[in-house]
């Protein structure tokens, strides 16, 4: 029972937020909206027994991936109004590729609900609920799904050769800190204690 | 399940992924300097993983416990990818030597030894993690490609439109996987099979239709095209011959892989998907290509064409058909490099790259050689006899034919002889108009592989055609 309502509740406000989150005129508000909705979305998680996948999804998103987006919104210079204007013209069109999903989300949740084909209660790939998420994915991931982990390695070598190759620039004439040199600098070499005598002043 | 014999059988991926990686530091450290090192020593570590392929990695079978295939069909797919790679480093010095302020840096050659890791991995997948991993490296080393000249507007936004499609592509593909995953209870293609056979329910219907689309957009297949002329023409000329080359190998092998092995009981179900995508490719290549000037767009359309007609020989569905598709595919990639090398051979005499079909005028009376390679390659993308474009239509039509798909032979063969129209006008221009420009002499190195590719696909290259054929039958029948 107690689950039942937490879920709803969960749930609801994960569309609401999500809703809120296109539909809201000030980008930052959206990318609140966003967070609100990942921390919801952590919840269900919970609900279904996979904590690591909810921390991951609080850790990662909410505090890595909506916080850039934070950064990004800000500095960015965003014309609300030509955006919306956008919306106004595409409005139609999108509409009408939102009921066709959405025809097909009721077309397919009836044929596979309701003759019988998919068991919401049964799940096809069994989990083992005497271990814990996180031994689980650890265990799987070092052992069975060695090679695809290794892959993803590379993957994210790619981003980073592709960051640095495409924004990355020499430029000329930039003074750089040069913290062994400035360490290396003794008081002797850059002051010079003089005994200047009245009326006389000091030559440089 | 032993390890040893695991890592035995991936081998020429860790050839080229501890290559990448060496290379990468030596880069980092020689800077600029280093790129004519590391680009040569790419193309050497490319052929060290093509010999690697003799062992364990095309006979192998399954390693990591069903994650990988080393069967001879991959070995074959591999064979084309990392040649069609190497070909692409070759190209580039020369390309970006002549580029306004763009240089070639030493990360071009590691990202396409990258992808081909992508590439290898897609082709032997055996479990749709391993293809989506595969496909996510390589499309990313892909986007960067396309980006690579910062200093041209196009080519930034071949890069930035390609990312962005792309994105959505793998989005439709992860949602078909995880549609398949969730009502088969497994991503490995053997227990999908089980799963197809076992009989139909939605779930499985709607992410076979999710995850051809996905394969469709990597192919460039109609409906999903209409990035393909924007990114050809966008990218450095070099990037585009590998994509129009070892990406489509890497792409349509994913397609058979997944729909013989993994949905081979659901023949009849995508078959209908094939046979529309290939019917739209072929027709839209072919008139879409009519009205282009720019004869990179015009060599995109062309991919497109011939993504359609490989198709043909999927919609078979049988061995035959599967065989039919290598053969296609290895004649297609010597045509597609020959063409573009000898593009990049179009520049004035400053050194400027020129694109036009109109630059191309009169090239028979300025540079003979050149004008009967490119004709060569243009009638046998065409399918004229006694070229090998012809052969490999023609064995693409006949495993349609024997699998009873009688309408589709008949329209690909209506839709190809629209298709020749325009490779004929740019055989037309070189011959028949007043000479425009004089080119400037070229590279040795790719006047030599020119001169290879047009004696392939001549009719010299019949004396190949009884050992492909041989071969591509043993390539498609490990997949059975």
């Amino acid at each position: 029972m107690i689950q039942a309502i937490a879920f709803y509740l969960f749930a609801a406000v994960v569309v609401i937020s999500a809703a809120l989150t296109i539909s809201s005129r000030n980008p930052v508000h959206s990318v609140m909206w966003l967070i609100l909705a990942f921390f919801n979305g952590a919840g269900l998680m919970v609900l279904v027994g996979a904590e690591f996948i909810a921390m991951l999804l609080v850790i990662v998103y909410v505090g890595a991936v909506a916080v850039l987006f934070l950064f990004v919104v800000m500095m960015l210079d965003i014309e609300v109004a030509e955006v919306r204007a956008g919306v106004a013209r595409y409005f139609g069109f999108g509409l009408l590729i939102a009921a066709a999903l959405f025809a097909e989300i009721v077309f397919y949740a009836y044929g596979a609900v309701g003759t019988g084909s998919l068991q919401l209660a049964q799940r096809v790939a069994p989990i083992n609920n005497a271990v814990p998420n996180i031994n689980a994915i650890g265990q799987l991931l070092y052992t069975r799904y060695i090679f695809i982990f290794e892959a993803a390695g590379l993957v994210l070598l790619v981003a980073m050769i592709g960051a640095i190759v495409l924004t990355h620039r020499e430029r000329g004439g930039t003074r750089y800190q040069n913290i062994s040199r400035q360490n290396a600098r003794r008081p002797e070499d850059a002051t010079r204690n003089t005994q200047p005598t009245v009326g006389q002043g000091v030559q440089l | 399940m032993n390890m040893a014999a695991d890592f035995a059988m991936v081998l020429p991926e860790e050839i080229l992924s501890a290559a990448a990686i060496l290379l990468m530091l030596v880069a980092a450290w020689g800077g600029q300097q280093v790129t004519r090192l590391v680009s040569i020593v790419s193309v050497f570590v490319l052929f060290g993983a093509g010999i690697a392929l003799l062992g364990p990695a095309s006979y192998g079978g399954s390693a990591f416990s069903g994650l990988f295939r080393a069967d001879a069909f991959a070995a074959f797919c591999k064979v084309l990818i990392y040649g069609a790679s190497a070909v692409a480093i070759i190209m580039a010095p020369d390309f970006f030597g002549r580029t306004s302020g763009d240089d070639l840096r030493p990360e071009y050659p590691i990202l396409i030894l990258l992808s081909a890791i992508g590439s290898g991995m897609m082709v032997s997948a055996g479990d749709l993690l391993t293809l989506y991993v595969g496909l996510e490296l390589q499309s990313l080393s892909a986007y960067v490609l396309a980006s690579f000249m910062r200093r041209d507007s196009r080519s930034g936004e071949a890069g930035l439109k390609y990312f962005v499609l792309g994105a959505l592509a793998s989005g439709i593909l992860l949602y078909g996987i995880s549609l398949v995953y969730g009502f088969s209870g497994s991503t490995l293609f053997a227990d999908i099979a089980q799963a197809y056979a076992g009989g139909r329910s939605p779930g499985l219907l709607f992410g076979l239709v999710f995850i051809f689309a996905g394969i469709a957009f990597k192919l460039a297949a109609v409906p999903f095209h209409m990035w393909t002329p924007d990114v050809y023409e966008g990218a450095p000329t070099p990037v585009t011959a590998f994509f129009a080359s070892a990406q489509k190998v890497s792409a349509m092998a994913m397609g058979i892989r997944v729909a013989v092995e993994a949905m081979g009981p659901a023949l009849a179900d995508w078959r209908q998907i094939v046979i529309f995508a290939s019917m739209a490719s072929i027709i839209l290549g072919a008139v879409g290509a009519i009205g282009q000037q720019n004869i990179k767009r015009l060599l995109a359309y062309s991919s497109i064409n011939n993504v359609g007609f490989t198709l043909v020989g999927l919609a078979a569905g049988t061995a035959q058909g599967v065989s039919a598709v290598l053969f296609y595919l290895t004649i297609y990639v010597v045509m597609t490099l020959g063409s573009f090398l000898v593009v990049l051979q179009m520049r004035d005499a400053d050194g400027q790259q020129l694109e036009t079909m109109a630059s191309l005028s009169g090239l028979s009376r300025t540079r003979p050689g050149l004008a009967l390679a490119m004709a060569m390659f243009m009638f046998s993308l065409a399918g004229i006899p006694p070229l090998l474009g012809f052969n490999a239509k023609l064995a693409v039509f006949d495993a349609a034919v024997q699998a009873g798909l009688f309408p589709l032979a008949v329209i690909g063969f209506a839709a190809s002889v629209i298709g020749a129209y325009y490779y004929l006008r740019v055989v037309k221009v070189m011959y028949f108009d007043e000479p425009a420009h004089s080119f400037a002499p070229g590279d040795r190195v790719e006047g030599g592989l020119i001169a290879l590719s047009a004696a392939f696909v001549s009719p010299l290259g019949w004396l190949l055609l009884a050992p492909l054929g041989a071969w591509t039958l043993t390539a498609a029948q490990s997949l059975f």
